[in-house]
């Protein structure tokens, strides 16, 4: 491995889950070591949350309620619009309703081993644990999952599990479950237990004396600098899947919370490992501005299929039988159009490299219905599937029914984040990490329907308990307003905005986010090689310096200024995206979503090298110039063995 | 608003009930009028009944304009900037003119009483009996005019308003939203023909 | 297509606003509403001028960010969110007027951006169902009828773009207020606070200053989310009972 690219620090090690008692016991036994924080104390505590997804959401409600004091940040205009609200599929939860053999065991083998084996087992045995009260939970604040005649709830089978455990409320099941959580983040407003600041971005974290001790934010309507203090902060702040530009996440999710936090010192853990989607809406033109997913589910009845003519531009329904190249079909026979997520993106990206691909721009799969149509009737489809047709209907302008579905894969979920330990603390104490924002529970691959229980998971019932440790040495002594850490961290903000708004460029900011993007998909996207990441981290540190020379942001920094926000989030992306690049160049094996084109089987699939590479890779930062410094924490495998996976 | 707008709609049936009885000759009308002043005699002394009834009809107008007046002036200062360009989509006429209709209709009764109940403003004069008035007033073609309009207002304001009540009174829903609708209009329908009848069948001299 | 867009402009709320013209050449039919925004956007911040500020975040229809009035009506002709429409709902040489939500308790933040925080506060007056962390009974020892739970959910999709302010003749925010008393008051966890929460919520709804209900139905004849006029009655009819049981109103 180059050395220039990075130096190797330190290893580091999770010392909070209790090892010296089986699995199954470590949670309690870990609330149990853990000191607690009494009553009357809490009130005097104050906990800035930032985020209002699942994590945050959840975590700020049920942090109000034990009687701290919470302060609560997110850009949105409400807390309810959080990202977690467009999760469609639905949220696992180990409670055996199926009697089908599930177990909380099972729930933790079968994403320890869709994590590829890239996990800390510790924390995903716990996330199986609490994944049955998540469910009382929900339902109790109302939750209207989905249920069957005699009153009960009603399951559904996922990717990657045998067993039905997935709760879900049609295809909004995000979207219920945050409105879940936001009623009770409201009922604590109402109760004057949370603080509230809506369209407020955090820029900055505050240490003082090694701990995280406050934030700097910017009021997104006025373009007003402030910073906050706290006893804690935690950072419930999503996912970083728009570093790739075009993604299924909401166009403000951005990696500015977390990144700002590395530059203060937390490690940013394996941030190449990150989540393709095979069913997306494909791209339209240049103009494209999101992705769209359409549900996985498709795939148990579409057929997946490119013109054997290079560029045949004839409609689908006029494609012959005989012409089409069924693929997926062809190339794995056992699993056929169910192959797992990285694989059917991959083949779909290898074929429409190849030239076979259709729609806009040769970027598009036809996932067809003809046979299910044949066989179930339309009736029936409809039934099944008729919401998912509308939508796609009404953004593509085509009838799915006649001529099938254009897919293509797209960047989805990022597995990686900062560094915590089993408490969800970051390296900076005082830092706490829940939700997509850390990289604790999926490892190098997530299954369908884990994140929501992830997110309410470290929300509800982690967080809040294991923060009590660190709480009860406080409160923390006061720091003053003028403090040189708070000083200095503002003026670095204000520094960034004058900057933006002295450059200008000849170019806008969504011009280098896409150039970003399109870069990052090519070379660190759903395959990788050494050469593309060497490429990609040729032309990022000049895409940073025409950035930052060339950029054009409109209007002022006292007012609500969009173009402004964007900037801060794009200069954050460009960072993140090289430390990505040198992390999937380091980790020279594949595993789950990160795909080296250098490590498969013969068959294809994912190579992984356990000798070498089972760890966490966790990743320092040093000043822009200087190689990040590389932290491993090694993996133990205790209750899931090792193993290959295989599909065919 | 949906308890007064019952109570003028129940007196709007019996009314036009009353009205019909035109049909029935002079002497069946105008002793209805009588009858009305005096109903509940001889326990209670002449027009009690009526006169409870015109004090009810007052509160509920007083009510009904005192709670229009003030959803108007709460509709006014949630929309304090207007739209440019501002489309329906799917509100009636019937819905949109409640306001406005409800003022037209109030100038409308108050021309009414003056008119039948007072004589006033007809031109049988003030000594007149019911009848009398009545038919002197429908064989102008103006007048008649002024109450056909009247009504067709009426009738919009009943149409939008028997559907109103029943959603504000909390008894509508999804499977009977259609048939309250179709009901509403068919009782707007009905109430008003029957109020027309009289002044056209005056006009057309099929009563006098 | 080319298009001339009308595009509200209002710098801040202290500022009067005003409808400004646009052309924009090029516009392709597949391109969502919000990215042929995104396409004037970039033009004016490379012309120097300040681009127009509107809401939007996941693009997908389901978070509820986005609004616009577009040619008068709320979210534009198709029964969807903004962000779901598509250019080829107009044709070549089409003008658009483009207009923020109108509303006493919307106010604009900037161009079309509202601050609908009012929708937060009547949620935070009672649109909840209190169960605390950890103090959740099993979820399978309360039965939810089926239909039930489908119309709790039916309800419960309702996504707080406040399109339904936007295009009530009277400003009123009864449809949304409606679609929560509705999503809980059907389930038997809401059936506790039942009372309490319509009466609460409706008297925050008319603290905000939004208009009263007389049914005019043209809220639910644009909510992208369908929800019916049946949640309106119900809310009125647990106001009633909830009256009739000697809650007290608060205004
Ligand atoms: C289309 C789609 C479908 C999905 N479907 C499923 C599914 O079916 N099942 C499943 O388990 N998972 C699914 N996922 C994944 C899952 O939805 C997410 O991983 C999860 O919701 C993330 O929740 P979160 O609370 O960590 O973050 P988010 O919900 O993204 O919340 C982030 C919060 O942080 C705030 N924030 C961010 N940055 C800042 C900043 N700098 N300053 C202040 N505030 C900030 C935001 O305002 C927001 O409130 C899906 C994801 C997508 C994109
Ligand atoms: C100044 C005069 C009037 C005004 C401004 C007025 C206005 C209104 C308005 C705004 C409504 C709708 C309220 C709602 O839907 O909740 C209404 C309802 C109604 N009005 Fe009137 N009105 C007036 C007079 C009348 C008269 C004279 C009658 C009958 C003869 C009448 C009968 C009704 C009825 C039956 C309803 C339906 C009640 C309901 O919707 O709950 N109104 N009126
Ligand atoms: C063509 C239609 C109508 C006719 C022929 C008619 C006829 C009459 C007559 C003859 C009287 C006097 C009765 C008497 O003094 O004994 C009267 C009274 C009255 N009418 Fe009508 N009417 C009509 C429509 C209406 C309508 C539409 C309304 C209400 C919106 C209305 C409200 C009243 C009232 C309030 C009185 C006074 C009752 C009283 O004495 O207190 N009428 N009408
Ligand atoms: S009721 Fe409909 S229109 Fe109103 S806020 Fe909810 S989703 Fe939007
Ligand atoms: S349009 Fe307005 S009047 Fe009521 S029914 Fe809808 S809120
Ligand atoms: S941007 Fe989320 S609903 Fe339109």
């Amino acid at each position: 491995m180059a050395l220039e690219l990075f130096l190797e620090g330190d290893p580091i090690a999770d010392t909070k889950a209790p090892r010296d008692v089986p699995i199954g016991e470590r949670w309690s036994e870990r609330k149990f070591r853990g000191k607690l924080v009494n009553p009357a104390n809490r009130r005097k505590l104050t906990i800035i949350v930032v985020g209002t997804g699942l994590a945050g959401g959840a975590a700020a409600a049920t942090l109000a309620e034990a009687g701290y004091h919470v302060k609560s940040f997110w850009f949105q205009d409400s807390p309810r619009r959080a990202h977690s609200i467009a999760a469609q599929g639905g949220i696992n939860a180990a409670k055996n309703y199926r009697n089908d053999g599930d177990s909380v065991h099972r729930l933790f083998y079968d994403t320890v081993k869709g994590g590829d084996f890239r996990s800390r087992e510790d924390n995903v045995h716990r996330l199986a644990e609490i994944s049955t009260q998540i469910i009382d939970q929900c339902v109790a604040q109302g939750v209207p999952f989905a249920r069957e005649y005699g009153g009960l709830l009603d399951n559904r089978s996922f990717g990657g599990a045998q067993v039905s455990r997935t709760f879900y409320a049609r295809g909004q099941t995000g979207q219920q479950l945050l409105i879940g959580a936001y009623q009770a983040f409201e009922r604590q407003v109402a109760a004057g237990s949370i603080e509230t600041h809506s369209r407020t971005e955090m820029l900055d974290l505050v240490v003082v004396d090694g701990k995280a001790r406050g934030i700097v934010v910017r009021d997104l309507v006025t373009g007003e600098v402030t910073t906050h203090l706290a006893d804690a902060v935690v950072l419930g702040t999503g996912g970083y899947s728009n570093v790739y530009y075009l993604s299924t996440n909401a166009k403000g999710s951005n990696t500015t919370a977390i990144w700002r936090a590395h530059k203060r010192g937390a490690l940013f853990a394996n941030p190449c490992y990150t989540q393709i989607h095979p069913t997306c809406i494909p791209v339209s033109g240049d103009y494209q501005s999101k992705l769209t997913l359409m549900s996985e589910s498709l795939r148990n009845d579409g057929r997946v299929w490119v013109p054997k003519e290079r560029g045949d531009s004839r409609p689908a329904h006029e494609i012959p039988e005989d012409e089409r190249d069924y693929y997926l079909e062809r190339k794995y026979p056992a699993f056929g159009n169910l192959v797992p997520r990285d694989i059917a993106s991959r083949q779909a990206k290898n074929v429409c490299d190849e030239g076979y691909g259709v729609g806009p721009g040769g970027l598009g799969v036809y996932l067809d219905f003809t046979d299910a149509i044949q066989r179930l009737g339309r009736k029936a489809v409809e039934a099944k599937y008729g919401n998912l047709f509308d939508m796609y209907a009404r953004i593509t302008g085509e009838d799915p029914y006649e001529s099938g579905m254009r897919i293509y894969p797209a960047v989805h979920y990022t597995m990686g984040g900062l560094w915590v330990d089993y408490d969800l603390q970051s390296t900076i104490p005082g830092l706490f990490v829940i939700g997509e924002a850390n990289f604790s529970d999926h490892g190098a691959n997530r299954l369908g329907a884990s994140a929501l229980m992830q997110g309410l998971s470290d929300g509800y019932f982690v967080l809040p308990n294991t923060i009590t440790d660190y709480l009860s040495a406080g409160p923390f002594e006061k720091v003053p307003a003028d403090h040189p850490a708070i000083v200095e961290a503002e003026a670095g903000v204000h520094a960034q905005v004058e900057k933006f708004l002295s450059i200008n460029g000849t170019r806008t900011v969504a011009s280098f986010h896409r150039e970003l993007g399109k870069l990052v998909w090519d070379y660190c996207g759903m395959e990788r090689t050494a050469e593309s990441l060497r490429k990609a981290l040729d032309r990022i540190p000049e895409i940073r310096k025409e950035f930052w020379t060339d950029v054009k942001v409109a209007g002022t920094a006292t007012d609500f200024n969009q173009n402004l926000e964007h900037a801060a989030r794009v200069a954050d992306f460009i960072d993140l995206a090289e430390l990505m690049c040198i992390d999937a160049l380091h980790r020279e094996e594949s595993c789950g979503g990160h795909f080296r084109a250098e490590s498969q089987t013969p068959e294809g699939e994912a190579l992984r090298d356990d000798e070498n590479f089972a760890y966490v890779a966790a990743w320092g930062w040093t000043p822009e110039g200087e190689p990040p410094i590389l932290h491993k924490e090694a993996l133990e495998y205790e209750y899931v063995h090792l193993a290959q996976r295989s599909y065919k | 608003m949906a308890v007064t707008g019952i109570i003028f709609v129940l007196y709007l049936i019996a009314h036009m009930v009353g009205n019909l009885k035109a049909f029935a000759g002079a002497e069946t009308f105008n002793n209805y009028s009588e009858f009305l002043r005096e109903l509940g005699e001889p326990i209670l002394p002449r027009l009690t009944v009526l006169t409870i009834i015109r004090v009810v009809l007052l509160v509920a107008i007083a009510t009904h304009i005192w709670a229009a007046v003030s959803l108007w002036r709460q509709a006014k200062r949630a929309r304090p900037i207007g739209y440019v360009t501002k489309k329906r989509v799917q509100q009636s006429y019937a819905s949109r003119t409640m306001r406005w209709g409800g003022i037209i209709l109030f100038l409308f009764i108050v021309w009414h009483i003056l008119d039948l109940t007072l004589g006033a403003v007809n031109p049988a004069g003030r000594d007149s009996l019911p009848y009398g008035r009545l038919v002197e007033g429908f064989q102008n073609p103006v007048v008649v005019i002024w109450y056909a309009v009247a009504l067709i207002v009426l009738g919009f304001h009943i149409r939008h308003g028997v559907w109103s009540a029943t959603q504000s009174l909390g008894h509508s829903n999804k499977r009977r939203e259609r048939a309250l609708n179709v009901f509403a209009t068919a009782f707007a329908v009905v109430l008003i023909g029957g109020y027309l009848l009289i002044p056209f069948s005056v006009l057309f001299g099929i009563i006098d | 297509m080319q298009l001339t867009l009308r595009v509200w402009r209002q710098p801040s709320p202290a500022v009067k606003g005003k409808m400004a013209n646009y052309h924009l050449t090029d516009v392709s039919p597949d391109m969502s509403f919000l990215e042929m925004l995104d396409v004037l956007n970039e033009q004016l911040i490379l012309s120097g001028e300040d681009p127009v500020a509107f809401d939007h975040d996941c693009r997908e229809g389901i978070c509820g960010s986005c609004g616009l009035m577009i040619n008068g009506i709320a979210h534009g002709p198709e029964q969807t969110t903004t962000c779901q429409l598509h250019m080829r709902s107009f044709s070549d040489g089409d003008t658009i007027d483009i207009e923020p939500w109108r509303s006493g308790g919307f106010p604009v933040v900037k161009d079309l951006v509202v601050d609908r925080s009012a929708f937060d506060r009547i949620i935070s007056a009672g649109g909840f169902i209190s169960a605390p962390t950890g103090t959740a009974p099993e979820a399978h020892a309360t039965p939810v009828p089926k239909v039930d739970a489908d119309a709790a959910f039916d309800a419960a999709t309702c996504i707080g773009c406040g399109a339904c302010v936007a295009a009530c003749p009277n400003g009123s925010a009864m449809l949304f207020t409606a679609a929560k008393v509705t999503h809980l008051g059907l389930l038997p966890q809401g059936q506790p606070e039942r009372d309490s929460r319509v009466v609460r919520m409706v008297a925050q709804q008319d603290a905000e200053d939004f208009g009263g209900c007389t049914n005019i139905g043209e809220c639910s004849a644009v909510c992208p989310k369908g929800i019916s006029m049946e949640t309106i009655s119900r809310l009125n009819h647990d106001l009633l009972g909830a009256l009739r049981a000697g809650a007290v109103p608060t205004s």
